[in-house]
């Protein structure tokens, strides 16, 4: 007994030592000597490795681009950006767990954010508890805008808005063909997930504003790999147009069926189509198909940091050689890290309450796209575009500014 | 709903093409599930990574896939390696829990889930993956009706692959000694059965078993490392409607969760499915039960 007494009070002045050492060095770790810390949690391995890999490399990036054409400019001297990776495992738990330990231990206040929105979601209340403000790129769903959150700034598009455009697509050929645009029947197959339900808000909300009929309201279990039954419903009713939304599950399951089934539906439209490679899977059957992109290489985009759009994916390519295509995940990421540098050069201070203020503020062009953020702190600047993959090609057909490719309609797809 | 029943009843033809597909995908089940009615009625395991066996089995397809192999080939490929780790897993950890109680093998089986999952997300990453047959379909009715011939060939070899080990397990040797200590471990010890081999040989088989369902799973569906839940639930309730011991029933079971799956499907949506089957395997456990009640009746 009196052993472990002793024991434990060892232990008790170790953890105690550890504690101050700790706290020592908290005081100043956001900008240690020329670097500004920014810190972000975020899924290097588990489900969503492959797109939280792409979305770290992106913000790299990024920084290593700022860092070597001269860093960041506040009060006239220039600092490096360096950023504090923890892996949260793809648990929202482990995400929370990371943030409150960047920001109470390691002394990060300025963040990036995770990969998906539901990390992101479980992260912004311990940024809106500490008042840290935090960039973020890759979590889209509506809901975290309508919290009231104050210190989130989101560069993407939000995701009712990834099918909408395909809604507003029907309507122009439906009227280009000399019919009404409310004579247009909807099939949907959405995932019951907080994304796919927010997409499938955007759908109905637009189909509203047409008074375009909807006749199959599928919703896909979790564990999807099997929508025949859908699919059945839809060579019975045979609607106008298909909207599916599903992760990479959906869309692999979702096009490969469509072929099995000889499903002829003059439209369809699905997210996810290049994560769940249905080009190199399901080949010449998967011409026509809609899919939604935050950001394609062949934009019109630019700023003076990357250049265009193109150039970004040049560069972005030579330093990663075995990337076929830069996903979308890639470059807002990388956007995300520029709108902290505008933001620190306009605000010239390191003050995180000012630093909001200005991120709040912040209006600029990238390679991107454009970036404003709403009250609410989402990117109300720049639409999403709607690709449609034609001879094995995904092609930007709307909206019509942004297209470099007609659309297809009704697609042909090759059986 | 009741316009999706409308449907069925204004177009019989669909209930016919719901009808087929569900036989289909049932053949597929049949085979995980017979798999499981064996390891659980001969060594009393119930084996919760059923489904993950199952999903390596797709990945083995997968793989196979690289070198442009055929899936159809990988199948007799997947089944001898998933025999190997079966029999292998049996040596390390399934031999330690066969005598023990439920839930050290539920514990056991558990765990060793967890760790296949995360094995397969560690090699193979977390995306969602197919094999492509290549195969093209039938057309019929007015391509009302459509039979992909990648389906009609999962059939066709869950078939052959159910036969094969109905025939195996009445005439061989190896079938005899597993089917007597099923009914009475101890006895068949004494009769000079080597139990230990036969547990060994039992899991492997279905291990194996599992192996090439999953390569149909692949051929027909997507894997993903995660996906194997879903296969051992079906497994599980398949099991459980038919019965242990009851290998016809298992299959017809089977036949019976891919058909009530689909019009499930039809009527209420995809996400309604399983709930739809799960629900109906409640009632077949309470209509059981009563049958039973009325027995005790006349017994008292």
């Amino acid at each position: 007994m009196f052993v472990s007494r002793k024991y434990m009070r060892a232990v008790t002045a170790t953890l105690a030592g550890v504690a101050a050492l700790g706290f020592a060095t908290t005081a100043d770790a956001k900008v240690e000597g020329d670097t500004i810390i920014l810190g972000s949690a975020i899924s290097l391995t588990g489900k969503y490795s492959t797109n939280g890999i792409h979305a770290q490399r992106g913000y790299d990036f990024a920084v290593d681009r700022i860092n070597e054409m001269g860093g960041v400019k506040v009060r006239g001297k220039s600092y490096k950006f360096k950023i504090v990776y923890y892996d949260d495992e793809s648990t929202p738990a482990r995400g929370a767990q990371l943030a409150e330990r960047l920001i109470s231990q390691d002394g990060v206040q300025y963040m990036l954010g995770p990969y998906s929105s539901g990390l992101t979601k479980a992260i912004a209340p311990v940024t809106e508890k500490y008042k840290i403000p935090m960039v973020e790129a890759e979590g889209a769903s509506r809901s975290l805008f309508t919290q009231g959150y104050k210190y989130i700034f989101a560069v993407l598009s939000t995701s009712e808005q990834y099918l909408a455009s395909s809604i507003a697509l029907a309507a122009e050929q439906a009227e280009a063909q000399g019919k009404k645009a409310s004579d247009v029947t909807i099939a949907m197959a959405f995932e019951n997930d907080p994304f796919s339900l927010d997409v499938r808000a955007g759908v109905v909300a637009d189909a509203k504003k047409f008074g375009m009929k909807i006749i199959i309201d599928d919703k896909l279990p979790r564990d999807l790999s099997d929508m025949t039954g859908t699919l059945t419903k839809v060579k019975a009713l045979k609607p106008d147009l298909l909207v599916v939304s599903g992760h990479s599950k959906g869309a692999a399951t979702a096009a490969r069926q469509l072929a099995e089934m000889r499903i002829t539906t003059p439209m369809v439209a699905m997210t996810h189509c290049e994560a769940a490679k249905i080009i190199e899977k399901f080949g010449a059957s998967t011409d026509g198909l809609l899919c939604p992109t935050q950001w394609a290489e062949t934009l019109s985009y630019r700023d003076d940091m990357f250049g265009s759009a193109a150039d970004y994916d040049k560069a972005f390519k030579a330093v990663y050689p075995d990337y076929k295509n830069v996903p979308y995940q890639t470059a807002q990421a990388t956007a995300a890290v520029m709108v902290w540098k505008d933001a620190f050069e306009r605000a010239n201070t390191f003050d995180k309450e000012m630093l909001r203020d200005a991120l709040a503020d912040t209006d600029m062009r990238t390679f991107y796209g454009n970036i404003k953020f709403s009250e609410a702190g989402n990117n109300i600047a720049k639409p999403m575009v709607l690709r449609q993959i034609q001879n094995g090609k995904f092609n930007v057909v709307a909206p019509t500014k942004w297209a470099s490719a007609k659309v297809e309609f009704p697609r042909k797809p090759m059986f | 709903m009741l316009d999706n029943i409308q449907v069925l009843i204004v177009a019989p033809v669909f209930a016919v093409d719901l009808l087929l597909q569900g036989l289909f995908i049932g053949a597929i089940f049949a085979l995980a599930a017979y798999g499981l009615a064996l390891v659980w009625g001969v060594m009393n395991v119930k084996n919760l990574c059923q489904g993950d066996f199952v999903i390596m089995g797709g990945y083995i397809a997968f793989t196979m896939s690289w070198f442009d192999i055929h899936p159809i080939i990988a199948l007799p490929v997947a089944f001898v390696l998933m025999f190997a780790f079966g029999w292998i897993v049996y040596l390390l950890i399934i031999k330690r829990v066969v005598d023990r109680d439920m839930f050290t093998s539920l514990l056991a089986t558990f765990g060793l889930s967890l760790l296949i999952q995360q094995v397969l997300q560690l090699i193979f990453g977390p995306e969602v993956q197919t094999t492509d047959a290549g195969f093209d379909s039938i057309v019929l009715a007015d391509s009302m009706i459509i039979l992909p011939w990648a389906r009609i060939i999962s059939l066709i070899l869950a078939s052959v692959l159910a036969l094969g080990i109905i025939v195996f397990m009445k005439y061989s040797r190896m079938g005899r000694a597993i089917r007597a200590t099923a009914q009475d471990p101890r006895a068949a010890r004494v009769l000079g059965v080597d139990t230990n081999l036969v547990y060994a040989f039992t899991y492997a088989l279905n291990a194996a078993i599992c192996g090439a369902a999953g390569v149909l799973v692949a051929m027909i569906w997507v894997i993903q490392p995660y996906y194997g839940i879903v296969h051992s639930i079906r497994a599980f309730v398949i099991v459980t409607a038919a019965g242990l011991g009851n290998l016809p029933g298992v299959i017809a079971a089977g036949f019976g969760l891919g058909i009530a799956e689909k019009y499930a499907d039809f009527v209420f949506g995809a996400e309604f499915a399983v709930a739809a089957v799960v629900s109906m395997l409640i009632i077949v456990l309470v209509y059981r039960q009563l049958q039973l009640y009325r027995l005790r009746q006349v017994v008292r």
